[in-house]
């Protein structure tokens, strides 16, 4: 251990909102210099913590003190601790789309000379700042033709454009793809070398045993502990552990697949982009679903598995080219979400938040938002049975909640996700499409969520998920496709199914011999 | 908890036990009141009740559709002008091509349905915003009513006044009341007490939901009962020949049926679901086209309705006829506590709104107040009562507006908590 004294102490820190604790005498200690990660289940108080270290909830709202820098730090707002140094990248980037990426790299903080803009300055900077972080494009595109990755090294360049001396990232490479995953933490590496001090939430294990010196656990709002990794070394299971209270003896539920008859048959699906037609998202695709069966989609971000997905969901997405859907040998038509739904698809988006639920509603409301036929009588919604059907689902689901009345909104991100799994075990479905069904939900959440899955499984219904985590998809799915710009370039059963193939398969064209 | 809270969550919540609806109907006492005393008991009296109903229930007719509008993300600004266009060219047909008045009604109607469907049309199979439809529509149709009136007024014959300046008839024994009104209040009295009862039972059949308790159930009876009582003998015991105005009992009526609706049906549900949030709607399987065209083509038939009955009270039908009157009604939309990004509202909150700008009014030219200063007022007190509310929710207290938007608390807690943090986490970062 360094005897220096650390660049920032959180002392006792404890938050409460009306009628919650979020953060209880939190410790938080980082070493000048090192990676320092924070992990937690949701809801355990991350974000929080860092909302009040970056004067997001200013000085006074909170009790505790920051030592920062050796002396109390009193941020009255994210304008004060920016000035210190302390910049925040968060999940949902903060930048324009319209503008370039000069133009966002240097928002609210534009070089100036004689009151006007000096774009010079600012362009030759930006390209400084863009080398820096590794970020190989020209200053004046637009923010929205560039990736989610490379927004992400937009963002973290608006941060050196600031006099940064600690960079919180939180969940950095929730939305990344490998590739860019693995660069991102290179960078935090190069940053460490430079003297930066970061902090990371993540919830991706080996990204943090990869990159961290120190993790802190936090739980109910709790500092469980802080690992140091260089003396103790960390521990996957210790982590876990420390993060839900208890041991995962593994992280899939024990599932015996009961696998019948191939029911849902998709052939030569062809579909084109909405607005730039000559170009084909999905292209001849054609797959098998069988009863009780877990059929994964493997694919790089924006490989065209969502929008194979959506537009087989009543063609949700793009312009139909060609194609047919057969379901118990017969060819059917699904012109509509509500064709769809009639006839036993549901579809579970990858963005909960956007496009999964309405966040005004409560949950019962959103319960049974997909089929309100099934509690409506003569006409007239039927309350008391909308109030039954969703008590059952979160008995069943264990949806962590006072009562069904309250808003969606409240819920953990694993509730919230447990909520829209109900709504749509709500339709009855022979087929459920499930895209990112664990984005951004912590382990113990997610253990539970392939346990519902499995159950559906069990319960005879075909299940299709759609996952940018391999492991994920290795331990739950009974055979796997895979998926490389727009069209499937291959099919693995649970037993052959290793990352290396899967990731070979889904960078290539070529169509590797099936298994 | 407090019985002073238990109060505050209970009373005037409707089905739903936990209602907070205390605040708005707060402020509108306060303000019956404060006229009250600063009018020395005219406000109260019954030929000012009904004075006012009759004055102010066809913009209420109007706050019905534009919050169906605004619930599902949309504004309507060409209300005032289909009201004037509709009553113009019925004015015309009865008058002066003999049109039975009756009739008429229909005519009026059907014009309104297709004045609609043509701003729906725009508005949900073309995509156009509302905002430019409606401007566009607020143009033509003042067009087309002083085109077809040649910018002139048109009257309108006797029966058809009724709808706008007609009373229920006198009839049965001389109780010095007016019978039918006196009916009209029993009526009322036990459809209150019938939903009460129903309530509880519902929410009985839902296990681990509460019922409010006893206490409050029969303390929120037995005041909603004494306001339906005293307003009834008002009402019935005015001048002779005077009683519950035709035209409140139109609102009335078209109250309890678009609530019934918004609240218990399908129909209703997807209105919210589409202003909530359009595309989790639509991949829910809400067609989201029909809807965004059923709450336009809604509110041009209310709007038609809305001008019929403005010309029946006023005998006849003008080229000034209906005007600044989108401004009113969505003025008591959002008093009444709707969301502008939609998704929240309820029609007893826009009833509620539009009653405290009705009174406000009303006491205002009572206390001889000049149109100046009551336009000054009513606008400060739009923007102070909004302003309040959003002020409220940020500090995480009670908000009254919140408390109106859905008939439930912890939907509006929910909302609010959310768009709070999205503003604390996007400001400092857009500035950044």
């Amino acid at each position: 251990m360094s005897t220096a004294p650390p660049l920032l102490e959180m002392r006792s820190i404890t938050k409460t909102f009306p009628g919650v604790k979020a953060l209880s005498e939190v410790q938080l200690t980082v070493r000048d210099g090192e990676i320092h990660a924070i992990c937690g289940e949701n809801g355990a108080g991350k974000s929080t913590l860092m909302k009040v270290l970056s004067g997001v909830y200013p000085y006074g709202s909170y009790d505790g003190s920051i030592i920062y820098r050796g002396a109390e730090a009193k941020f009255a707002d994210i304008r004060a601790s920016e000035n210190a140094g302390i910049v925040i990248i968060h999940q949902e980037l903060a930048l324009v789309p319209g503008m370039s990426i000069t133009e966002n790299i240097f928002l609210g903080n534009e070089p100036r000379r004689f009151g006007r803009i000096d774009w010079k300055a600012a362009n030759s900077k930006a390209l400084e700042l863009m080398a820096m972080v590794g970020l190989k494009e020209d200053p004046d595109t637009l923010i929205k033709d560039i990736g989610v990755g490379k927004q992400q090294l937009v963002e973290i360049a608006k941060a050196f454009a600031k006099d940064v001396r600690l960079l919180i990232l939180d969940e950095p490479t929730a939305a990344l793809n490998e590739n860019d995953s693995q660069h991102l933490l290179d960078l935090l590496r190069g940053f460490k070398e430079r003297g930066i001090t970061s902090i990371m939430i993540s919830h991706k294990l080996n990204e943090i045993e990869a990159i961290a010196d120190s993790i802190t656990i936090l739980r109910d709002g709790r500092t469980i502990e802080t690992i140091d990794v260089k003396g103790e070394g960390a521990d996957e299971d210790r982590i876990v552990r420390g993060m839900v209270g208890r041991d995962l003896g593994s992280r899939f539920p024990d599932h015996v697949p009961d696998i019948g008859e191939v029911f849902f048959e998709v052939r030569n699906w062809t579909i084109r982009h909405p607005i730039s037609a000559e170009r084909l998202v999905c292209k001849n695709s054609s797959f098998t679903v069988r009863r009780g069966e877990i059929v994964g989609f493997a694919g790089l971000m924006g490989a065209g598995r969502t929008e194979l997905a959506m537009s087989l969901f009543g063609r949700s997405y793009g312009v139909y080219e060609s194609g047919q859907i057969f379901k118990d040998g017969k060819e059917i038509q699904l012109k509509s979400v509500t064709d769809a739904i009639a006839n036993g698809l549901a579809y579970v988006s990858e963005d909960r938040k956007a496009v999964g639920l309405n966040l005004l509603d409560d949950i019962k409301t959103s319960v049974v938002a997909a089929k309100l036929s099934k509690i409506t009588r003569h006409g007239v919604l039927d309350e008391a049975a909308e109030y039954r059907q969703a008590e059952a689902y979160r008995k069943s689901l264990r949806i962590k909640t006072p009562t069904v009345d309250e808003g969606v909104t409240k819920l953990s991100g694993g509730n919230q996700q447990k909520v829209v799994l109900a709504k749509w075990m709500f339709t009855d479905p022979d087929l459920l499409i499930l895209d990112e069904p664990t984005r951004g939900i912590d382990v113990g959440a997610k253990y539970e969520i392939y346990g519902i899955i499995q159950e559906l499984a069990s319960e005879g219904r075909g299940v299709v998920v759609i996952s940018s985590e391999l492991p994920e998809l290795i331990g739950l799915c009974d055979r796997i496709y895979t998926v490389f710009e727009g069209a499937i370039t291959g099919e693995i059963s649970r037993r052959d199914a290793n990352p290396e193939t899967l990731m070979k398969q889904m960078t290539s064209t070529k169509k590797l011999a099936t298994s | 908890m407090s019985r002073m809270k238990e109060l505050q969550k209970n009373l005037f919540g409707g089905t739903t036990s936990n209602a907070r609806q205390f605040g708005m109907i707060f402020t509108l006492v306060a303000i019956i009141v404060f006229f009250q005393i600063q009018t020395g008991g005219l406000t109260l009296q019954s030929g000012n009740l009904i004075a006012l109903t009759q004055q102010y229930a066809y913009i209420s007719v109007l706050s019905i559709g534009m919050l169906m509008v605004i619930v599902a993300g949309h504004i309507d600004l060409s209300v005032g002008s289909v009201a004037a266009f509709v009553g113009i060219v019925v004015a015309k047909a009865v008058t002066e091509h003999d049109l039975p008045w009756p009739l008429g009604i229909l005519l009026g109607l059907v014009v309104g349905a297709l004045i609609g469907a043509w701003q729906g049309f725009w508005v949900a199979y073309v995509g156009i915003p509302a905002f430019i439809v409606t401007l566009a529509g607020m143009l033509l149709f003042r067009g087309g009513n002083q085109y077809i009136g040649n910018a002139d007024t048109v009257p309108v014959p006797e029966g058809f006044r009724d709808i706008g300046a007609g009373y229920l008839p006198e009839v049965g024994p001389s109780t010095g009341y007016n019978n039918l009104t006196l009916l009209l209040g029993l009526l009322a009295c036990a459809a209150v007490v019938w939903r009460e009862l129903r309530a509880r039972q519902v929410r009985t059949q839902m296990e681990g939901a509460e019922p409010a308790p006893l206490w409050i159930a029969v303390l929120r009876m037995v005041v909603m009962i004494a306001v339906i009582v005293f307003v009834t003998l008002r009402f019935a015991g005015g001048r002779v020949g005077t009683s519950f105005p035709i035209s409140g009992i139109i609102l009335a009526v078209l109250v309890l049926a678009y609530s019934f609706y918004t609240r218990n049906t399908a129909g209703g549900r997807h209105i919210y679901a589409v202003g909530g949030n359009a595309r989790a709607a639509e991949l829910s399987g809400v067609k989201l086209r029909r809807v965004n065209f059923f709450v336009m083509m809604n509110m041009s038939i209310l709007a038609a309705l809305a001008g019929m009955i403005f010309v029946a009270r006023s005998a006849a039908s003008g080229p000034q006829d209906g005007l600044s009157w989108e401004l009113d009604a969505i003025a008591a939309v959002f008093i009444g506590g709707a969301a502008v990004s939609g998704g929240l509202g309820t029609i007893g909150g826009s009833i509620v709104g539009g009653l405290v700008m009705a009174v406000l009014n009303n006491g205002l030219q009572l206390t001889g107040t000049g149109s100046d200063m009551v336009q000054i007022i009513k606008g400060l007190f739009l923007l102070g009562a909004v302003a309040l509310d959003v002020y409220n929710k940020k500090q995480g207290r009670f908000s009254i507006i919140g408390s109106l938007t859905r008939s439930n608390r912890s939907r509006h807690e929910a909302a609010a908590g959310e768009s709070v943090e999205a503003n604390v986490v996007k400001q400092p970062a857009a500035r950044s």
